[in-house]
């Protein structure tokens, strides 16, 4: 217990880049994730085309791999100098982009093709239809996929500690390793992070009730 | 004033011709309701009046403005030509009110206050004064679809496009639309509705278009289409509904 106590301030230094990743990685990611999608849709076969391949690269390698390659392998350009943490943030939106791209997309599609043509033969074009009828629709359905993602992302932060981000895993790593009570540290790690998880996804269901479709 | 002018149309899906020479001209004002078999082009024929279906061969002409020609811009076109669909298609995360001010909020530059002024007007029209706060969700069919030809007057469409529009409503339902529907032609508005209500054809119908298997069989006004049709097509159809 006063290892844990001692280890405290250290998991609430770990937490806050924790979570300082993983909420701008999120908001990048979604953009992302955004922008993917709609080429995916795009009426152009070579965007659909780079859109796919990047969804399915992304999909079809290991997060680690993807952050080495960032890391150490983008950082041997001469015109790139990325810090840890920029390359962690980097890591994780580029992952998570991906799956948002696939989530929007699928939410995108899920809508009846009635409500285009409705919109349409009002006289609003195709981005007006995908701004005020599509995606408003579409978002509130794809909810609880976001939330299920944000917490993926959020574990994911972890694997961080790899390459020497000090953020709350990094931070257990240190707290056991200095006093070798590794059931008390990791339990409490484990604890903390379940803690953020939980609160996230009664954020998440707060926000689907409130937007739920009538 | 010729409103549609249609020469030598034809639609294909993929290998499947659909509709394969049509010829048609609508005139301001007039009231053509189009009949046939299931399958046999009806609503391609009225999707390719607003280009919703991308048009194979042929011209459309909406106000003598060539629609195939790919320069034009069509989203000019279609704020004057009006569409009401079998299924409503209302936009289920907007109020009623919302759905009816939506296009001209985004196309027309007016301020709110006036479009929520004419679509209260416009919903106390078709019945529905009360229903504005509501959403779609909350609506009988025939509501839904009063609620869908306000959002499409809502534009002030010269032209009002109906595809099967009672369709998909219970029987007690059908009265209400079909009434705000005459309503319209009453004042003048020019309209195609694809119909199977034969009452309607019969005493509202300017003229009445037969289609089977992607042609125009037989067109007349509606006395002489229903109770002396000349082509054995038409007479076989007209055996099987009436
Ligand atoms: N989007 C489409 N893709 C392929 N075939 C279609 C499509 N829309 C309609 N068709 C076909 O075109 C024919 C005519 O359809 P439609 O115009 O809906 O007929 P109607 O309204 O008279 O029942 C049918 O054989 C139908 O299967
Ligand atoms: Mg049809």
């Amino acid at each position: 217990m006063e290892n844990i106590i001692n280890a405290l301030p250290y998991f609430w230094e770990g937490l806050q880049l924790t979570l300082y990743i993983f909420v701008v990685a999120i908001i990048f990611g979604f953009a992302i994730g955004l922008i993917v999608a709609l080429l995916r849709l795009a009426p152009s076969k070579i965007l659909n085309w780079i859109a796919k391949v990047y969804v399915d690269a992304i999909r079809g390698t290991p997060f680690i791999v993807q952050l080495f390659f960032i890391y150490f392998g983008l950082n041997m350009l001469e015109f790139i100098s990325l810090d840890r943490i920029a390359a962690g943030i980097l890591t994780v939106a580029i992952n998570a982009g991906a799956y948002y791209a696939e989530i929007i997309r699928a939410g995108i599609q899920s809508i009846d093709k009635g409500q285009t043509e409705a919109a349409r033969s009002l006289g609003l074009n195709a981005t007006q239809n995908m701004r005020y009828i599509i995606l408003p629709q579409a978002f509130r359905r794809m909810l609880p996929a976001f939330t299920n993602q944000a917490i993926i992302s959020l574990k994911d932060t972890s694997l961080l500690s790899v390459i020497g981000i000090a953020e709350l895993t990094q931070q257990g790593q240190i707290a056991s390793s200095t006093t070798f009570d590794y059931f008390s540290i990791w339990f409490a790690v484990g604890v903390i992070y379940f803690i953020v998880i939980y609160l996230l996804s009664l954020l998440a269901d707060f926000t689907e009730r409130k937007f739920v479709l009538r | 004033m010729t409103m549609i002018r249609v020469e030598n149309l034809k639609k294909s899906f993929g290998d499947l011709e659909v509709l394969k020479d049509i010829n048609a001209v609508i005139e301001e004002q007039e009231v053509v309701c189009v009949i046939g078999p299931s399958g046999s082009g009806k609503s391609t024929f009225l999707r390719c009046l607003n280009r919703l279906e991308s048009i194979t061969g042929g011209h459309v002409y909406i106000e003598g403005q060539d629609i195939t020609d790919p320069k034009l811009n069509i989203n000019k076109i279609r704020q004057e030509v009006g569409m009401v669909f079998q299924q409503f298609n209302l936009f289920p995360h907007m109020t009623v009110l919302q759905n009816v001010t939506l296009a001209p909020l985004k196309l027309k530059k007016g301020d709110k206050a006036a479009a929520d002024e004419k679509a209260r007007q416009l919903l106390d029209k078709v019945g529905l004064g009360e229903k504005a706060g509501a959403y779609p969700g909350e609506l009988s069919g025939g509501q839904k679809q009063r609620v869908a030809i306000a959002r499409a007057l809502a534009m002030d469409p010269k032209i009002m496009l109906f595809d099967e529009p009672t369709s998909a409503l219970d029987p007690e339902m059908v009265g209400d639309v079909l009434e705000v529907m005459k309503q319209l032609a009453k004042e003048g508005m020019t309209m195609v509705v694809v119909t199977h209500e034969m009452g309607f054809a019969r005493e509202m119908g300017d003229r009445v278009i037969f289609m089977d298997g992607g042609y125009i069989v037989e067109e007349n006004v509606p006395k002489e289409l229903f109770d002396h049709p000349k082509e054995e097509r038409t007479q076989a159809f007209l055996s099987k509904i009436l």
